[in-house]
C-alpha cells in the first residue's frame, strides 16, 4: 500500500508537525503576485469527488497548480458512476492512467481505506463519510497556530452535529495528540457517549454555554442534514439551543477565536453577527487550506 | 452395498455413546455400532484416531436458489456443506421468489433431491414475500417439506402478525425461527454500535435492536405456546433472556454462529466487508456471553448462517455491501478452536451442538447413530492442522474473514445416507 494520507488517527505527532511547518513556508506565497512553484512539475493529481464540494476541491486543485503539478478534477455526476461502474473499477481505471496521487472525497466512511488496499496509487482523503477529513484538521491546526504558540493545554469547543462529522473526528485526533482539552457539544442524539473514547482529553456536554466557557477556540460544525436518517429536531430549535450567538462569546476567553469548516448556514449554526465577527477566522481557514494541501501533496508525491 | 467404519471414536450424544467401535452401514442406514464388527464384502474406512459422529445438521444456511444462482446454488452450497462436515442443512426462504408457498418449497426439495450433496430441508417464510404483513401458506409448505418457518433477514415487525404466526406454527407443530432485529432501531446500521462504529464513522446496529425483539418473541412464545427458536443470538442480554425463559419452562431455543463466538468488532479489519454481517460482530462482552451461553447449555445449536454473496457485491464501500459471510467449511474448525481446545466445553457437548441440538428443534429423524437411522455420519479429527483457503471453497462465493486461518482439527469425511458426500483428499 503506497503512502497517501487517509486520516489523522494514524499520523504521529512528528508527521503532523512537519506538515504544519511546511505549510507555514507556503503561506507567504499565497499573497505574492507570482504564486507558482515547480516542485511537482510533471506530476499528475486526480481529484475525484463523489460528493459536492466547492472549497475542498478548488483548494486541492489550486494547491496542486501552485506546486507546478497538473490537476484533473472529476465529479461523480459527470463520470462513469452514473453508468453503473463500481468504485473499485473506476479507481482502477484512473490508476491505470498513472496519476501520482488520487485526492478523493466520498460519502461512504472508509471508502479510501478500502480502495487503498486494492490500488497502487497513493490516496489522499478529502473527506470520507462521517469518518475523517484530515486536511481540514491540518488547516484548522495551522489556523490556530497562527494565533497561538502551541496547541498544548488549549481549550477547544467543537459544537454541532458531532455524530455525523468527519471534521470533528479528525480534529479530535489531531488536537488530542498535541494535548489540547476538547469539549464536544451537541444535542444528545448527535453526541454518542462513545465519542469520549475517541482520544484522550475529550469531554462531552449537551450545554453550549458549558462548552464555550473559558474556551480558546470555538469550532462550529455544519448541521449535516443530508446525513441524518431521521429528522431529530427542527432547524429553529437547533439554532435556539446550539447556534452560536454573540452573547455566548462573553463566556469564552477574551481572545477566543471562532472557526467553521464551511459552508456556513447563517442563522442555523451561527448567527450572522458571529460569522462576521472580528475574531472569526473562517476565511483564514480557507486561505490556509491551500498552504496545508500544498504541504500534503508535496509530502505524498514529492 | 455395505461400509464398515473401523476403529473410530464413536460419539453419539443421543445414546450417550463415547467409545472406540466400528460402525456398519448397509443400504443407507446404520446397521450396527459395536467393537470388532466384520462383514467380508464391506468396504472399509479406517477411522483410527478420528471421531465418528452422527451427521452434523446446520439449521441456518442461505443457498440462494432460486433467484441468486450467481452467488450460490443448491448444488454448490450443499457441496460446501459436505466439505464442512454437514450432512443436513436447512435453507432460509429469502430466495427469489421467496419460499412462501408449497410450489417454491417443492421446487427446492426436488432440486435438492437431484443435485444436493447433502440432505436439504427448506424453511418456509412466515409471511408472504417475507413482507411482514400477511401469513404465508404455512400448512401447505409443511406438507411440501418445510421443517420450520422464518422471515430471516426481513424480520416480522408487527407483533400481532408474529403472534398469529406462532399460533399457526404451534398447530402445525413447526418451530418459528426468528432473526431478532428491531428494524427501526437498526435502520441504516452497518456494524455493531459501540466504540468502533463511532470511531470509524459507521452507523451502528445497537445490541438493543436484538434485545427488544428477543424480549417480544419470548413474551409471544409464552402466550401462544409455540416453539420459538432465536437465530444467531449475539448479545449478552439476549442470552440472559433466553436462559430465563428456558428456566421458566418455555419451549425456547437458540443457536449461535461460529463467527459470533469467535470474533468481536475489535477484530474487524476496518471497512472490510468480510466482517459485515447481521447481527454484526458484537463487543467482546457479548462474544464471551455467547460462549458462556454455549457452555451453560442455554445455546443448544451451532448454525453457520452461511450467506454467500458474489465478489462484486462484497467489493464495494462498506456501507453498500450486503450483509453476511460464508461459513459452512470453517464451522467445525472454529468450534473446536474456540470451544473445545480452549477448554470451555467437552467434545461430546460440541457434537451435541451440531447434532441433537438442532435435531431437537427440527425433528428430522436424524442426528443419531441408532440402528436403523439414516446413515448420516461426520468423521472428523480434533488435531490435524489445516489452513482454510477460501479460493478452494466449494461455495460459489468467497466472502469469508477466515481465509488463511489455520485450524487444529476439522472434517475428514462426510457420509450422507450411507454414501460418501465428501472426503478430505
Amino acid at each position: 500500500m503506497p503512502d497517501g494520507l487517509l486520516g489523522i488517527e494514524e499520523l504521529n505527532r512528528g508527521s503532523i508537525e512537519a506538515i504544519l511547518s511546511r505549510a507555514k513556508d507556503f503561506q507567504p506565497l499565497q499573497s505574492q503576485s507570482l504564486k507558482k512553484l515547480d516542485t511537482l512539475r510533471g506530476k499528475m493529481i486526480v481529484n475525484l469527488f463523489y460528493e459536492a464540494s466547492t472549497r475542498t476541491r478548488t483548494s486541492f486543485e489550486i494547491a496542486a497548480k501552485r506546486l507546478g503539478a497538473d490537476a484533473v478534477s472529476i465529479t461523480a455526476s459527470g463520470s462513469s458512476v452514473t453508468k453503473g461502474e463500481s468504485l473499485v473499477d473506476t479507481l482502477n481505471t484512473l490508476a491505470a492512467m498513472r496519476p501520482d496521487a488520487i485526492v478523493m472525497r466520498h460519502a461512504a466512511s472508509g471508502a479510501p481505506h478500502f480502495l487503498s488496499r486494492h490500488l497502487p496509487t497513493p490516496i489522499i482523503n478529502a473527506g470520507d463519510g462521517m469518518h475523517e477529513h484530515p486536511t481540514q484538521a491540518l488547516l484548522d491546526a495551522r489556523t490556530i497556530l497562527d494565533r497561538r504558540s502551541t496547541l498544548e493545554g488549549l481549550r477547544v469547543a467543537i459544537i454541532g452535529d458531532i455524530a455525523h462529522s468527519r471534521v470533528a473526528r479528525s480534529n479530535v485526533h489531531l488536537l488530542s495528540k498535541f494535548g489540547s482539552e476538547i469539549v464536544l457539544c451537541g444535542p444528545a442524539s448527535l453526541l454518542p457517549r462513545e465519542l469520549e473514547q475517541l482520544a484522550p482529553g475529550v469531554r462531552l456536554t449537551t450545554d453550549i454555554r458549558e462548552a464555550i466557557r473559558h474556551a480558546d477556540v470555538i469550532m462550529m460544525l455544519r448541521v449535516q442534514l443530508e446525513r441524518q436518517h431521521e429528522a431529530a429536531f427542527s432547524a429553529l430549535e437547533y439554532f435556539q439551543f446550539y447556534g452560536l450567538r454573540l452573547e455566548h462569546l462573553d463566556l469564552a476567553k477574551p481572545d477566543a477565536i471562532v472557526m467553521h469548516p464551511g459552508p456556513i448556514n447563517r442563522g442555523r449554526e451561527l448567527s450572522s453577527e458571529v460569522a462576521d465577527f472580528q475574531r472569526s477566522v473562517i476565511l483564514n481557514q480557507v486561505e490556509n487550506g491551500i498552504a496545508v494541501r500544498m504541504a500534503v501533496l508535496e509530502r505524498v508525491i514529492g | 452395498m455395505a461400509l464398515l467404519i473401523r476403529n473410530g471414536r464413536v460419539m453419539d450424544p443421543a445414546s450417550r455413546t463415547d467409545r472406540v467401535a466400528d460402525v456398519l452401514i448397509r443400504d443407507g442406514t446404520i446397521a450396527a455400532v459395536a467393537p470388532n464388527l466384520s462383514l467380508p464384502q464391506a468396504e472399509i474406512f479406517d477411522a483410527t484416531g478420528l471421531v465418528v459422529a452422527p451427521g452434523f445438521i446446520d439449521m441456518h444456511v442461505h443457498l440462494r436458489e432460486p433467484g441468486f444462482e450467481h452467488a450460490e446454488t443448491i448444488e454448490s452450497g450443499s457441496r460446501a456443506a459436505a466439505a464442512g462436515g454437514f450432512t443436513s442443512i436447512c435453507c432460509m426462504p429469502n430466495t427469489k421468489p421467496v419460499n412462501d408457498s408449497a410450489t417454491v418449497t417443492s421446487y427446492i426439495v426436488e432440486r435438492a433431491r437431484r443435485l444436493g450433496a447433502v440432505n436439504v430441508f427448506p424453511i418456509g417464510a412466515i409471511t408472504k414475500g417475507s413482507a411482514g404483513e400477511e401469513l404465508a401458506a404455512i400448512g401447505a409448505m409443511k406438507a411440501a417439506g418445510a421443517v420450520a418457518i422464518s422471515d430471516d433477514g426481513r424480520p416480522v415487525m408487527n407483533s400481532l402478525v408474529m403472534r398469529r404466526a406462532m399460533e399457526f406454527a404451534r398447530a402445525y407443530e413447526l418451530p418459528v425461527i426468528d432473526h431478532c432485529e428491531d428494524l427501526n432501531l437498526s435502520a441504516g446500521g452497518d456494524m455493531h454500535e459501540g466504540r468502533l462504529s463511532v470511531r470509524w464513522g459507521l452507523r451502528g446496529i445497537p445490541a438493543a435492536s436484538e434485545d427488544v425483539m428477543v424480549a417480544r418473541d419470548l413474551v409471544l412464545a409464552e402466550i401462544t405456546g409455540a416453539r420459538c427458536h432465536v437465530a444467531h443470538i449475539s448479545t449478552r442480554n439476549a442470552v440472559t433472556m433466553v436462559e430465563y425463559a428456558r428456566q421458566r419452562g418455555l419451549a425456547v431455543t437458540c443457536e449461535a454462529t461460529p463467527h459470533h463466538f469467535s470474533l468481536t468488532d475489535e477484530e474487524m479489519l476496518p471497512y472490510d466487508s468480510n466482517y459485515k454481517m447481521k447481527p454484526p460482530l458484537r463487543a467482546p462482552s457479548d462474544c464471551s456471553a455467547v460462549v458462556d451461553g454455549i457452555a451453560a447449555g442455554t445455546i443448544t445449536a451451532i448454525a453457520t448462517d452461511h450467506a454467500p454473496h458474489a465478489g462484486s457485491e462484497k467489493m464495494q464501500e462498506f456501507e453498500s455491501c450486503p450483509f453476511g459471510i460464508i461459513g459452512l467449511e470453517t464451522a467445525l474448525g472454529l468450534a473446536l478452536d474456540r470451544l473445545v481446545h480452549s477448554g470451555r466445553i467437552a467434545l461430546m457437548r460440541l457434537v451435541e451442538l451440531f447434532t441433537t441440538g438442532p435435531e431437537s428443534v427440527l425433528r428430522l429423524g436424524r442426528g443419531t447413530l441408532a440402528a436403523g437411522a439414516p446413515a448420516d455420519l461426520t468423521i472428523f479429527s480434533t488435531d490435524f492442522e489445516w489452513t482454510y483457503d477460501v479460493n478452494q471453497s466449494f461455495s460459489r462465493s468467497r466472502n469469508s474473514p477466515f481465509h488463511g486461518r489455520t485450524f487444529r482439527g476439522g472434517p475428514v469425511a462426510t457420509l450422507v445416507n450411507g454414501a460418501f458426500a465428501w472426503r478430505r483428499s
